[in-house]
C-alpha cells in the first residue's frame, strides 16, 4: 500500500512539474502586464519537442547521448526523496540529505561534461560558470539543511519533517536564516533572476542555457522536464521543511486530501514571492554572483551557529 | 562624611563658573584657590582616615580607606602644583596666539572636570560608577590633547579617543562579568557591586569566571595605565597636549587606572586560587617595561621621551603589584607618589625649555643652563630623579621592587636590572646635549615659576633620605589592605 | 535547564538573533547612511528585546533602559550622526571593504570564538536569557571587527556605538540589568561621547580635509624627516 502511495507521489511530482513551470510563466506575464500563455504549453512545448527529430554533432561521445537519460533519472529519483503529499514513504526512509545533496551534483556533473562534450565555446564557457556557481552553492545547500538535521538529530529528510510536525510551533532563529539561505540558493540553482535570466537569448550572459545549446528533440525535451523537476524539488523542500503544517504523516485519504491542498497553497505562496522577487531585481553580473552565494552560506552558517549557540541547552 | 561631599562639589560647582569666565587674566589664580581647597579637604580626610581607619558610608556608596585616601591627597597636590604652573603658562599660550578665548574657557572648565572625575574614581564603593568615572576622565581630557588644533595634535586626540574608548569598554565587560558573578552569590541589585562587599565574599564567587573577568579588567584598565600592547596612544596624547595636560596626564590618570585594576585584583585573587591575577600583571608589566626603555633611544621629541619613560614605570608598578607581596606592594605604592610628583615636575620644567627653543624636537634644543639656570638645573636634576638616582625616591622604591623580585623571583631582577641601566643610558644621551653646551643664538629665557617643580623635587628627595614616620606608616597600612601582610 | 520554549522566550530568542544579524549586515555594508540606519535598527531591537524581558520579569528598573536605548541609541545617537552626515557631505562617500567574504567568514569565527570564551559563564547562569550571552559577546567583537574594517571616521564612530549597545545586552541578559545608577552613568558618558564625536569631526575635517582616518598617518615612531 505504502509503494503504491509512493510511486503515486513520485508520478503526481514529475507530472506537474511542467504545471509549475506554467504557473510560473503565467504570474511573471501578470506582473508584466502582458497575456500569458496558458499554464499547459510546457506539455505541448515538451510534446512537441519530443515528436522533433534529435540533431547530434559528429563529434559527440556517449556522454552527450547518455547524459540527458542519466539528468532526468536522477531528478526523478530526487523526487522519490522529497515528501510531497506525505511523510514516511519507502523511499524517503532510504535516503538522507546528503544524498539528494548528491543527486543534484551527480546531475550538474554530467551537465557540465555534456556541455564540454562536443567542443564549441559557449557549452565550455556555461560548463565552467555553473561549476563557479555549484561550488558556492552546494556547500550553502548542505549548511541549511544540515541546521534542520542538527535540530531534528536525523540526517533522514522525510524523519526530520516528520519530527517537525509533531513539535509545537515554534520560531527558531536557526530556521529562520536557514530558511534565507535556502532561498538564496534556491533562486542561485534554479537559474533566477538575479543570478541568472531564464530567457535571455545573449549566450553571452548565459549561465544555464549555454550548456545546453547543443540538444535538441527528445533529448532537450527531457532536460528541461528535468530542469522543471529541480524547480519544484526545490521549491517543495522550501516550502515542507519550514512551514511543513498539512503534510500528512499517516495514508488515510482524509492527511492526504490536506496534504495536497496544502502543498498547493505553500506552492502558489512561494511562487508568488519568486516572481515578486524577479519583478523588483536586476541580473547580477557573473563576478557578483559569489558575494550573492557567499552571503547564502553566512546565511546558513548563522542558522547553524544560532542553533548551536542560542537553541541548545 | 561632609568633607568627602565637599571634595567632589567643589570641582563639580567650579566646572561651570570657569566655562563661563575661563578667558579672563584672574582665571587661573581662581582655578589655583579652587585647587588649593580641594587639597586642603583632601589633607583633613587624610587625617580623618589616618585617625579614625577606613571611612564607609552608611549607603555604601562611598568608600575612603588608607589606599585611596593617599591617591586623593596626592591627585590633590599635583593638580594644584601644576594648576599654579598652567596658570601663567597658558596666558603665554594666549598671548602668542596659539589659543583663544573659547578654548582657555574649555581647558579651565575640563580641568576641574577631570579633577572631578579622578576624585570620584578614588572615593567611589561602586566598581559601575568607577568605570563611568574613568570614561568620564578619558572624554574630559580628550579635547584639552587637541587644544591646539594642529594636525597632529588632532590626530593624537583621534587616536586616544578611539583607542582608549575601546579599551575602556573590554574593561565594561570585565565588570559586567564581575557583576554576574557576584549576582550568583549575592543577588542581583547595588550590593553586588559595591567594592566592600565583593573583597569581604569573594572567596564565594566563580573562579572560571573571575578569571575572564579579570582578564578584561586588565586588558581594559590597561589601556588607560598605558601597559604594551595597548600603549600606542600614550606618546602621541602627552606629548601633543598643552604642557598642564601632559604633566596631569602623566601624573595622575595613569595612577588612576592602576588604582582601579588593584582594586580588581584584591577582589579577584580571592575568588582564583593559583597565581595568574599576578602573573598577569607581572607579564604586562614587565613587557610594558623593557619595550618602554628600548624605545627611548628612538626619541626626537623630548615629551614623547618622557612619555615612554612614564609608560616604563608605569610598567614596573604593575609588575610589582603584580608581586603581591607586602614588600613588593610598599614598594609600589612609595613609587607611585615619586613617579606622580617627578613626572609632573619634569613636564613643567620641559614645557618651559620647548617655550625657550620654540620646539619639542631634542636637537633644537641647546644650551638651557646657559640661558635660564632655573630651567635646565630642574630639567638635569629632574632626569637624575626619574632615572633612579641615589638620594632620590625613585631610587628608594626601584631598590626595594628589586629586593622583593630578588624574594620571589630572583632570575627577574636580572632583565630589570637591565632596562633599569639601558632606561638610564637613554635618557642621558638625550639630555646631555640639551642641558649643558653654549646658549644658541637670540634664546631668551622665558617667565616661569619653578617653584612648584622645586618643591616636587625636594618632597622626593626628602622621601628618598627618610620617609616620615607618617607616611611610611601609611604605606604600611595601605600595603597591608592589599597584600594582606605586613611588609618587613 | 530548560530552554525558552514558550513565546516570549522565542520572541527574545528571535530578536537576539536579529540583534546579531544587524552586526554582520553592518559589516558588510559599504554606504554610510544605511550603516548608520542599520545602527538605528539595531538600536531599536535591542531596546524591544530589553522591553520584553523587563515585562515578563517585572523589572521596572529595566523598562526605564529600555526606553533610554531606544531613545539614545535608536533615535537621538542615529539623528546627530545623520545631520553630522549631511553637514560634511558625507552621505556619498563608499568606505568599501576590499573583501567582503573574508571578512564576513572572518565575523562567523568570532561569533564561534565569543562561544566559546563565554561558555563558562552560560554555564554558570540560572537565567532564561543565558543563551544570549554569547551572542552578545559576540556582537561586540563584531563591532571592533567594524572598527577595523573600515577606513571613514563616521563607520568609527558606529562601531563604537555598536559595541556600547553590545556591553548593554550583554549586561541585559547575562543579569537582566546592572543597577539603574550604573546604567545612567554609562548612557551620560555615551551622550558626551557622541557629541565630542561630532565636534572632532569638524576638527579633522579641518586638518586634514576629509574624513579618512587612514590618513592619519603623522605620529608614526618611523621618523624619517619633521
Amino acid at each position: 500500500m505504502a509503494w503504491l502511495l509512493n510511486l503515486l507521489q513520485v508520478i503526481l511530482f514529475v507530472a506537474t512539474a511542467p504545471l509549475l513551470a506554467g504557473w510560473i510563466k503565467k504570474l511573471k506575464c501578470w506582473s508584466q502586464n502582458r497575456m500569458a500563455p496558458s499554464v499547459l504549453q510546457p506539455y505541448r512545448d515538451l510534446f512537441k519537442l519530443i515528436r522533433k527529430e534529435t540533431v547530434v554533432a559528429e563529434g559527440a561521445s556517449w556522454i552527450f547521448h547518455m547524459a540527458p537519460y542519466i539528468i532526468f533519472s536522477v531528478a526523478v529519483l530526487a523526487a522519490a526523496i522529497v515528501p510531497l503529499v506525505a511523510v514516511q514513504l519507502p523511499t524517503a526512509r532510504l535516503a538522507d540529505v546528503i544524498v539528494l545533496v548528491g543527486f543534484f551534483a551527480l546531475a550538474r556533473f554530467f551537465q557540465a561534461l555534456a556541455g564540454l562534450d562536443i567542443g564549441t565555446a559557449f557549452g565550455g564557457m556555461g560548463s565552467s560558470r555553473e561549476m563557479t556557481v555549484a561550488s558556492l552553492a552546494e556547500p550553502a545547500m548542505l549548511m541549511a539543511v544540515f541546521t534542520l538535521a542538527v535540530s531534528m538529530s536525523t540526517t533522514n529528510l522525510s524523519a526530520a519533517i516528520a519530527t517537525l510536525l509533531h513539535e509545537p510551533l515554534t520560531i527558531r532563529p536557526s530556521f529562520v536564516f536557514a530558511g534565507l539561505g535556502l532561498a538564496l540558493v534556491a533562486v542561485a540553482e534554479t537559474g533566477c533572476i538575479p543570478v541568472d535570466n531564464p530567457a535571455t537569448h545573449l549566450e553571452l550572459t548565459m549561465i544555464h542555457e549555454a550548456m545546453i545549446l547543443e540538444y535538441s528533440g527528445h533529448h532537450l525535451a527531457l532536460i528541461e522536464w528535468a530542469a522543471q523537476i529541480r524547480m519544484m524539488i526545490y521549491a517543495v523542500l522550501l516550502a515542507n521543511i519550514f512551514m511543513p503544517w498539512g503534510l500528512a504523516d499517516n495514508f488515510g485519504l482524509a492527511a492526504l486530501g490536506w496534504g495536497m491542498i496544502a502543498i498547493l497553497v505553500k506552492l502558489v505562496g512561494i511562487t508568488v514571492v519568486l516572481v515578486l522577487a524577479e519583478a523588483v531585481l536586476a541580473k547580477m553580473r557573473l563576478f557578483r554572483a559569489q558575494h550573492f552565494l557567499g552571503f547564502a552560506y553566512l546565511l546558513a552558517l548563522l542558522g547553524m551557529l544560532t542553533h548551536v549557540i542560542l537553541e541548545v541547552g | 562624611m561632609i568633607a568627602l561631599y565637599l571634595l567632589l562639589l567643589i570641582p563639580l560647582l567650579a566646572m561651570p563658573v570657569l566655562a563661563l569666565v575661563g578667558h579672563k587674566p584672574w582665571a587661573g589664580r581662581f582655578n589655583n584657590w579652587v585647587n588649593a581647597a580641594t587639597f586642603a579637604i583632601s589633607v583633613i580626610l587624610a587625617l580623618i582616615v589616618l585617625r579614625a581607619g577606613t571611612l564607609i558610608s552608611d549607603d555604601h556608596w562611598w568608600l575612603v580607606d588608607s589606599f585611596s585616601v593617599y591617591l586623593i591627597a596626592l591627585t590633590a597636590l599635583v593638580g594644584l602644583t601644576t594648576g599654579i604652573f598652567s596658570g601663567p603658562y597658558m596666558e603665554h599660550e594666549r598671548e602668542i596666539g596659539r589659543l583663544t578665548h573659547r578654548r582657555l574657557r574649555l581647558y579651565y572648565a575640563m580641568y576641574q572636570g577631570f579633577m572631578l572625575a579622578m576624585y570620584l574614581i578614588l572615593v567611589t564603593n561602586n566598581m559601575g560608577i568607577l568605570w563611568v568615572a574613568m570614561e568620564g576622565a578619558t572624554l574630559a581630557t580628550v579635547l584639552l590633547v587637541s587644544l591646539y588644533r594642529t594636525p597632529e595634535s588632532v590626530e593624537a586626540a583621534w587616536k586616544y579617543f578611539i583607542l582608549c574608548g575601546v579599551g575602556i569598554a573590554q574593561a565594561l565587560f570585565g565588570t559586567i562579568l564581575l557583576y554576574f558573578a557576584a549576582s550568583q552569590i549575592l543577588g542581583t541589585g547595588d550590593e553586588a557591586l559595591e567594592w566592600t562587599t565583593l573583597y569581604v565574599h569573594a572567596s564565594e564567587f566563580d573562579p572560571t569566571v573571575m578569571k575572564i573577568a579579570f582578564v578584561f579588567l586588565l586588558v581594559g584598565y590597561g589601556t588607560k595605565v598605558g601597559l604594551v600592547p595597548l600603549h600606542s596612544w600614550l606618546p602621541d596624547a602627552h606629548s601633543e597636549g598643552p604642557t598642564p595636560m601632559s604633566a596631569i596626564l602623566s601624573g595622575l590618570l595613569l595612577n588612576d587606572a592602576l588604582y582601579a585594576i588593584v582594586r580588581s585584583k584584591m577582589i579577584v585573587t580571592q575568588a582564583v586560587p593559583g597565581p595568574l591575577p599576578g602573573y598577569l600583571m607581572m607579564g604586562f608589566g614587565l613587557l610594558s617595561f623593557l619595550v618602554a626603555v628600548f624605545f627611548l633611544h628612538r626619541q626626537r621629541n623630548i615629551k614623547r621621551l618622557f612619555s615612554y619613560s612614564s609608560i616604563e614605570h608605569m610598567g614596573t608598578m604593575t609588575f610589582a603589584f603584580g608581586i603581591g607581596t607586602p614588600l613588593a606592594t610598599f614598594a609600589a605604592l612609595m613609587h607611585m607618589t615619586v613617579h606622580s610628583l617627578t613626572k609632573s615636575a619634569i613636564f613643567v620644567t620641559v614645557g618651559h625649555a620647548s617655550q625657550i627653543a620654540g620646539t619639542q624636537r631634542m636637537d633644537k634644543i641647546r644650551g638651557l643652563i646657559a640661558t635660564q639656570p632655573q630651567v635646565g638645573w630642574g630639567l638635569l636634576v629632574g632626569t637624575l630623579a626619574i632615572a633612579g638616582f641615589p638620594p632620590f625616591g625613585v631610587f628608594v622604591s626601584e631598590f626595594l621592587v628589586l629586593v622583593a623580585t630578588m624574594e620571589s623571583y630572583p632570575w627577574l631582577a636580572l632583565p630589570l636590572l637591565l632596562g633599569l641601566a639601558i632606561a638610564f643610558g637613554g635618557l642621558f644621551r638625550h639630555l646631555h646635549p640639551i642641558v649643558f653646551g653654549r646658549k644658541p643664538e637670540g634664546q631668551k629665557p622665558v617667565q616661569a615659576n619653578m617653584m612648584p617643580v622645586f618643591a616636587h623635587l625636594a618632597l622626593v628627595l626628602l622621601l628618598g633620605l627618610a620617609i616620615p614616620g607618617v607616611l611610611a606608616d601609611w604605606f604600611d597600612h595601605a600595603a597591608q589592605l592589599i597584600s594582606g601582610g605586613m611588609p618587613q | 535547564m530548560e530552554t525558552l520554549t514558550s513565546l516570549y522566550g522565542q520572541a527574545v530568542l528571535l530578536l537576539a538573533a536579529l540583534v546579531l544579524f544587524t552586526s554582520f549586515v553592518m559589516l558588510a555594508q559599504s554606504r554610510v547612511t544605511a550603516l548608520v540606519n542599520l545602527f538605528a535598527l539595531q538600536g531599536i531591537l535591542l531596546a524591544a528585546t530589553t522591553a520584553l524581558v523587563a515585562i515578563v520579569q517585572n523589572s521596572p528598573h529595566l523598562i526605564i533602559s529600555a526606553t533610554l536605548t531606544l531613545g539614545l541609541k535608536g533615535v537621538l545617537i542615529p539623528l546627530l550622526l545623520h545631520w553630522l552626515i549631511l553637514r560634511m557631505g558625507l552621505h556619498r562617500t563608499i568606505d568599501e571593504v576590499k573583501r567582503p567574504l573574508q571578512l564576513l567568514l572572518g565575523a562567523a569565527s568570532l561569533v564561534v570564538f565569543s562561544y566559546y570564551v563565554t561558555l563558562p559563564v552560560v554555564e554558570l547562569s540560572e537565567l532564561e536569557t543565558r543563551n544570549i550571552i554569547a551572542a552578545s559577546a559576540a556582537t561586540l567583537l563584531l563591532g571592533m571587527l567594524l572598527m577595523i574594517s573600515h577606513r571613514q571616521a563616521i563607520s568609527h564612530v558606529v562601531g563604537f556605538m555598536a559595541m556600547e549597545n553590545a556591553l548593554f545586552f550583554s549586561a541585559v541578559v547575562s543579569t537582566y540589568g546592572m543597577p539603574l545608577v550604573v546604567e545612567l552613568g554609562v548612557a551620560f558618558d555615551v551622550m558626551v561621547a557622541a557629541v565630542i564625536f561630532g565636534v572632532f569631526f569638524f576638527q579633522i575635517r579641518e586638518s586634514i580635509d576629509s574624513l579618512d582616518v587612514d590618513r592619519l598617518s603623522r605620529l608614526t615612531e618611523i621618523e624619517d624627516n619633521e
